[in-house]
C-alpha cells in the first residue's frame, strides 16, 4: 500500500491555461480507432437499402437473387425484422423518431427510408447486393413543397412553448413611427460531420455491446434497450472517438439495423453511412421561413416585437425548429409576440442541429435589427444597446449574467467600428464592394444531471470515469483540467475515461450542457476523493474511488435566464459584376462563462463563426420536387467553406464567470455560429446597399439584385 | 460496387490492345473521377486497364513552337511547367483553378478531358438522366438547374462540362492526338466534344477503343498574354459556375487579336467564336467588349434559374478584357 499526495492548494489552476489535447497524439497518429475502424472477429457488415419514392409502399422486395450473391448472409426487410418497440419515453422527455425503428411495417414516408439491410461477409459485397436489390413500390403523390405560405402550418411546443404574447401587437406597430416588416429563409441545413455515422454491435455472453460514434453514450444504450426491450444493464454502448457530431449523433437507424442483424445472425455486424444516406437518415436543420415586424420610436427603442417563424417536419415525427425562441431572450417590447409554426412534408425527420432555433432565428431577427438602425439612423451597436432588457422579456426572470453590452462595447474597439461610415454601397476596392456588419449572439446556458467516478490509484495517479462524449471539442482535455484543480494535481496525473455507457448516466454532448454537466460531476468526484485522500488514507491496489452524481444541486438551481452572449462583427467584399461574396474579416467577443481550455475553446467559438460563414454563403441542400429527393447530396454538392472562404477571424471573450456554477462554466458549444451569418448579411448589405434576406447569399441572387430583380 | 479486374499497360499499344473493342473496359488515368462514379454506380466497368505508366508524361514543344502535352501528364504538371506558364498562362491558371492540390497531382491531362459532368441528376442512379440512361428523361429541366447550360443544350440534356482546362485548351486551338488499334489519329478540340442533340450519351468523337495520347498546341503569340477567370459559389474547391480563358493583342487602341472560351455555359467548352469576331479590328473599349459578350450570348436560352449567367459572362468578358487590355497598354 502507498500513501498519496494531493499537491498543495496554492497550485497555480490548470482550468484556464491552454492545454492541447491529451488524444491529440493518437489522433493525428491514426492510433486513435473511430467507430467504423474497431476490429472485430467474425465481422459481418450490413448496408441500408433507402427508398427511392417519396411516399408511398412498399409492395414487394426481390431478394432471393441478392441472397444467391456473393458473401450475401441475410436481407432484413419488414417481413422479417424483429419487431420494435416504441412506445416509451426517452431522453429530455422525447418520443423515439420512428425512423430509427427500421422494418416495422411497409409504409414509405419519404425518399430515403430504410427499406432493407442487406447483410455480407464484406462491405463491398453488401454494397454491391444492396445496390442490386429490386424493390417494388406503390407510389403515392408526395409534397416537399416548404414555403411561408402554408395554410397548414401549426404552432407546436417542441422543447419550449411554441406561442408567446403580451401586449397589443397591432396597435404597437400602428404607433410605431418606424416599422420593419420583412421575411427571411433559411434553407434545409445538414451537419455534414466528417465522420460518417458507423456502429458496429455483438452479443456477448447475453450482453450486447455496440462500438458507435454518438454524442451520448448512456443516451443511445438507452434507447436502444427500450427499442429492443432489453434490461438496460445488459447493453453496453462505448464510443471513444467522435469526427464531428453536430446535433446528429444520436439514436439513428444505423445502430439499430446493426443491433438487429447482430440479434439475427448471432455475429457481430457493423453498419456504415454514406454520405448520402446521411442526407436522409442523419437529420438536418429545417429550412425556415420567418417574419419579423419590429415598430421603434425614431431612436430605435423597441414598441414591438414580432418574431414568427415557420420550419418543416416529416410524416411520421414531430420535430420543431424553435427561430423565433431567441426573441423571447433578446430583446423586449410592450407587444411582444413570438410563435414556432410546423409544417409535416413528405421528408426526412429533421432534428436539433448546432444552435438549434438560435441560428436561423438570430439571422432573422438581427437582419431585422440591422433594417431597423438604417431605418432610424442609429448606428447597430448602438440600437442594440438601447433595447438591452433589464430581465427576461417573456419569463420575467432576472438574468444570471447578461454581459452582451460588455462584448460590443470591446468587440466594437478592436473591430474599428467606430470610424465606420453607415452609407452603404460607397466602399471600394478594385472590383469589391466593402462593408461591415454586426449582430449579437445568445445561447441557453445550462446543466443536466450526470454521475461521475474518480478513483485515486496507488501509484499517485488518478482515473476519472464519466460517460461523457468528446465529438471534437476537447471535452475529454476539458475535463482533465477540472479534475486536475479539484484534485490539486498537474493533469498528466489525470487519466479521463469517457464514451463508455457503463461509467453510468451523464448529460450528452448537446445544448452547449456537456462540458459544465460533466464538469460539475468531475470536480465533485474528484473534490470528494481528495478530502478522502487528505485524511492520510492508504491506497489498496485497486484504488479508492469516489461516486457522485449532481442531480440535486442542478436540481436546486433557482430559476433564472441563463445565457451565454457574444457580439459578432464581419467585414465583406462582394462583386456585383460576378455575385461574388468574400468574407475579409471576423471577430466575435463572447461572454461565455469561465473558459476551461483557451486553446480548444478558441477552436470551438471560431468553428461556429466559420458556420456562419458557410450558413451566409454556402450551405444549401437542395429538394429536387419531382423526385422528393435532395439534388448533389455529397460534399461536392453541398458547400462548406474552405479554406479559402476563411479569412482571419478571431474569438474572444470578456470575464463571465457563472457563479451558480461549481467552475464557473456557461458553455460555448453553439454561442459562436448564432449571429454570425446575420453578422455577413449586413455587411452585404452595407457594402452593396441591397438586402438579401434568403440564405445563402449566392452569386445568382447578388447578380439577380443588381440587374433589379425583385426577390433578392 | 461491382467487382472488377485491374490491368497495368506498360506501352500505348499494349494499353490499346489490353482495351480492344470491349464496351465494360475504362482506360484509368489518374482516377480521380473515375472511381468516385465508380463507387456510386454511374459507372460500372468489369475491367479497369491503368495507363499511368504509359510513356506519356511529357511537355515538349513543337518545331512550330507550340507544345506537346502527353496524356498522363498530371494538372500539376501541367500548370507548374514553365512554359506552359510562360506561353499560355490562362492555361496554367485555368488548372490551377479546378480540384485541389492533391487532385491535381493525381489528376492527368487525357482524363481531365474526358472527366463527366456533375449534373445532379447524372450522379444520382436512382434518378432518370438521358446521359447515364438514354431515353430516361432529363428531371434538371425543370428541377434543379441553376448551374446547367445556357448555350447550345437541347431538351434532352442540359448539362455543363466541369473542366477548366479544357476551356483554356479551347480557346487555343489545341488539338487532341489518340491512339486506336487502327494506328493514331486527331481531332481539334473544338470537335472532340460532340454537340448534346438527342444523343447526349454520345460525348466525344473519339473512336471506340481509343486511348488519348497527348494535346497539342499551336503557336498563338497572343496567348502570352492571357488569362483565365472563374466564377464559382465559393473561394475554392468547387466547380465554375461561369468562366472564361482569354487571350487579347491590342495595339493602338484596336483589337488585332482575341481567343475566347466559356466554360459552365454548355455541354463542351465554348469557344466564344462570334465574340471574337466583334472583337477583331474593333476599338478597344468596354463597348466593344459589351458588344462582344451579346453577340455571343444572342444565342443563350436560359432555363427558369440559370438566366443569371447570362449577366455573369457577360460581366466576365467586359471585366477580364479591359483587365487585359489595361495590362497590354502598359
Amino acid at each position: 500500500m502507498t500513501a498519496v499526495t494531493t499537491g498543495t492548494p496554492t497550485r497555480a489552476p490548470s482550468v484556464g491555461t491552454g492545454h492541447t489535447r491529451v488524444e491529440g497524439r493518437d489522433k493525428v497518429t491514426g492510433a486513435a480507432r473511430y467507430a467504423g475502424e474497431v476490429p472485430f472477429d467474425g465481422l459481418a457488415h450490413g448496408w441500408l437499402v433507402l427508398s427511392t419514392v417519396a411516399r408511398g409502399r412498399v409492395s414487394a422486395l426481390d431478394t432471393e437473387p441478392v441472397l444467391a450473391m456473393p458473401g450475401v448472409l441475410a436481407v432484413l426487410d419488414h417481413r422479417n425484422a424483429l419487431r420494435l418497440e416504441t412506445d416509451y419515453t426517452g431522453l429530455m422527455g422525447m418520443r423515439p423518431d420512428p425512423t430509427c425503428a427500421v422494418f416495422q411495417h411497409d409504409r414509405v414516408p419519404h425518399r430515403g427510408w430504410p427499406v432493407a439491410l442487406v447483410v455480407a461477409e464484406t462491405s463491398e459485397q453488401a454494397r454491391e447486393a444492396a445496390e442490386a436489390l429490386v424493390v417494388h413500390y406503390e407510389q403515392e403523390p408526395h409534397d416537399v413543397e416548404f414555403t411561408g405560405e402554408r395554410p397548414d402550418a401549426y404552432p407546436l411546443d417542441g422543447h419550449m412553448p411554441a406561442v408567446t404574447e403580451k401586449g397589443d401587437l397591432d396597435a404597437a406597430l400602428a404607433s410605431s413611427p418606424v416599422v420593419v416588416d420583412a421575411e427571411y429563409t433559411t434553407p434545409e441545413e445538414h451537419h455534414n460531420p466528417m465522420e460518417p455515422h458507423a456502429a458496429t454491435a455483438r452479443w456477448d455472453g447475453g450482453r450486447l455491446e455496440v462500438i458507435d460514434s454518438n454524442q451520448g453514450v448512456t443516451w443511445v444504450a438507452g434507447e436502444l434497450a427500450n427499442l429492443f426491450s432489453l434490461d438496460p444493464a445488459s447493453v453496453r454502448v462505448r464510443s471513444e472517438h467522435v469526427g464531428g457530431g453536430f446535433g446528429s449523433k444520436g439514436v439513428r437507424a444505423h445502430q439499430v439495423a446493426a443491433v438487429m442483424a447482430a440479434t439475427v445472425l448471432q455475429r457481430p455486424v457493423r453498419v456504415v453511412l454514406t454520405r448520402r444516406q446521411m442526407f436522409s437518415l442523419a437529420g438536418y436543420r429545417s429550412p425556415t421561413t420567418q417574419r419579423v415586424r419590429l415598430g421603434a420610436d425614431t431612436d430605435g427603442r423597441l414598441r414591438a416585437l414580432e418574431h414568427s417563424a415557420v420550419s418543416a417536419t416529416s410524416t411520421v415525427y414531430e420535430f420543431v425548429e424553435p427561430s423565433a425562441g431567441v426573441a423571447r431572450v433578446m430583446y423586449d417590447a410592450e407587444a411582444h409576440h413570438t410563435a414556432n409554426r410546423l409544417v409535416r412534408l413528405d421528408v426526412p425527420t429533421p432534428t436539433f442541429m448546432r444552435a438549434p432555433g438560435e441560428a436561423p432565428g438570430s439571422f432573422a431577427l438581427e437582419a431585422a435589427l440591422d433594417e431597423l438602425a438604417e431605418k432610424c439612423g442609429v448606428d447597430p451597436v448602438e440600437l442594440r444597446l438601447r433595447n438591452e432588457p433589464d430581465k427576461g422579456p417573456v419569463s420575467g426572470l432576472p438574468f444570471a449574467g447578461r454581459n452582451l453590452a460588455a462584448c460590443f462595447r470591446e468587440g466594437a474597439r478592436r473591430f474599428g467600428w467606430a470610424d465606420r461610415d453607415p452609407r452603404p454601397g460607397v466602399r471600394r476596392d478594385g472590383r469589391w464592394l466593402l462593408g461591415t456588419g454586426t449582430a449579437a449572439a445568445s445561447f441557453p446556458a445550462g446543466a443536466a444531471p450526470s454521475t461521475a467516478a474518480a478513483t485515486a490509484l496507488p501509484d499517485g495517479t488518478f482515473t476519472v470515469r464519466i460517460s461523457a462524449a468528446d465529438i471534437g471539442t476537447g471535452a475529454r482535455t476539458a475535463l482533465t483540467l477540472v479534475a486536475a484543480d479539484a484534485l490539486q494535481v498537474p493533469p498528466e496525473r489525470i487519466r479521463m475515461r469517457i464514451g463508455d455507457s457503463a461509467f453510468g448516466p451523464a448529460m450528452i454532448a448537446g445544448g452547449s450542457m456537456g462540458t459544465r454537466s460533466w464538469s460539475w460531476a468531475v470536480r465533485a468526484a474528484a473534490g470528494e476523493l481528495r478530502e478522502r485522500l487528505a485524511l492520510g488514507a492508504d491506497i489498496p491496489p485497486e484504488g479508492i474511488t469516489v461516486r457522485t452524481n449532481t442531480a440535486e444541486a442542478i436540481a436546486a438551481l433557482p430559476p433564472a435566464e441563463r445565457h451565454s452572449f457574444g457580439a459578432q462583427f464581419a467585414e465583406v467584399a462582394v462583386d456585383v459584376g460576378t455575385g461574388e461574396v468574400r468574407v475579409r474579416r471576423m471577430l466575435g467577443v463572447f461572454a461565455a462563462g469561465r473558459i476551461v481550455n483557451p486553446l480548444t475553446a478558441r477552436n470551438q467559438l471560431r468553428g461556429g463563426m466559420i458556420w456562419g460563414i458557410s450558413m451566409a454563403l454556402h450551405e444549401e441542400a437542395v429538394r429536387d420536387r419531382a423526385s422528393g429527393g435532395h439534388v448533389g447530396a455529397d460534399l461536392a454538392g453541398y458547400h462548406v467553406a474552405t479554406h479559402a472562404d476563411v479569412p482571419r477571424v478571431e474569438a474572444d471573450w470578456i470575464d463571465d464567470t457563472d457563479p451558480d456554477d461549481p467552475v464557473g462554466i456557461k458553455g460555448i458549444g453553439e454561442v459562436g455560429i448564432v449571429g454570425a451569418a446575420a453578422a455577413v448579411a449586413n455587411a452585404v448589405w452595407h457594402a452593396t446597399g441591397v438586402r438579401h434576406r434568403a440564405l445563402p447569399i449566392r452569386p445568382d441572387r447578388i447578380l439577380s439584385a443588381a440587374a433589379g430583380a425583385p426577390d433578392a | 460496387m461491382r467487382e472488377f479486374d485491374y490491368q497495368r499497360a506498360h506501352d500505348v499499344a499494349g494499353a490499346v490492345a489490353l482495351l480492344g473493342a470491349d464496351p465494360d473496359t475504362r482506360y484509368l488515368g489518374g482516377g480521380t473521377n473515375l472511381v468516385d462514379l465508380m463507387k456510386t454506380g454511374v459507372e460500372r466497368p468489369a475491367r479497369l486497364v491503368d495507363i499511368r505508366e504509359l510513356p506519356l508524361d511529357e511537355i515538349g514543344t513543337t518545331p512550330e513552337g507550340g507544345l506537346r502535352i502527353g496524356a498522363t501528364v498530371t494538372n500539376g504538371g501541367l500548370a507548374a511547367h514553365p512554359e506552359v506558364r510562360r506561353r499560355y498562362p490562362a492555361l496554367a491558371q485555368a488548372v490551377l483553378a479546378g480540384a485541389s492540390g492533391q487532385l491535381r497531382n493525381m489528376a492527368t491531362v487525357g482524363g481531365n478531358l474526358l472527366q463527366r459532368t456533375r449534373c445532379g441528376y447524372f450522379t444520382d442512379v436512382t434518378q432518370p438522366c438521358n446521359k447515364r440512361v438514354p431515353g430516361s428523361g432529363c428531371p434538371a429541366i425543370q428541377g434543379e438547374h441553376h448551374n446547367h447550360a445556357i448555350l447550345g443544350a437541347s431538351d434532352h440534356c442540359v448539362a455543363v462540362h466541369p473542366s477548366d482546362m479544357a476551356v483554356a485548351l479551347t480557346a487555343f486551338d489545341a488539338v487532341v492526338r489518340f491512339e486506336t488499334a487502327d494506328g493514331p489519329g486527331q481531332v481539334p478540340l473544338a470537335d472532340f466534344y460532340l454537340p448534346v442533340g438527342d444523343t447526349p450519351h454520345r460525348e466525344t468523337a473519339l473512336p471506340p477503343g481509343a486511348l488519348i495520347t497527348g494535346v497539342t498546341l499551336p503557336p498563338a503569340p497572343v496567348a502570352a498574354r492571357s488569362r483565365y477567370r472563374k466564377v464559382r459559389e465559393r473561394a475554392s474547391y468547387a466547380f465554375a459556375i461561369g468562366s472564361l480563358a482569354a487571350a487579347l493583342d491590342v495595339r493602338d487602341g484596336v483589337v488585332r487579336d482575341a481567343r475566347l472560351a466559356l466554360g459552365a455555359v454548355a455541354s463542351r467548352p465554348w469557344r466564344a467564336v462570334a465574340a471574337e469576331r466583334v472583337l477583331t479590328g474593333a476599338p478597344a473599349t468596354a463597348e466593344t467588349y459589351a458588344a462582344a459578350a451579346d453577340a455571343e450570348l444572342a444565342a443563350a436560352r436560359p432555363l427558369p434559374h440559370n438566366g443569371y449567367k447570362v449577366d455573369l459572362v457577360r460581366n466576365l468578358v467586359v471585366a477580364v478584357l479591359t483587365e487585359l487590355a489595361e495590362e497590354t497598354a502598359r
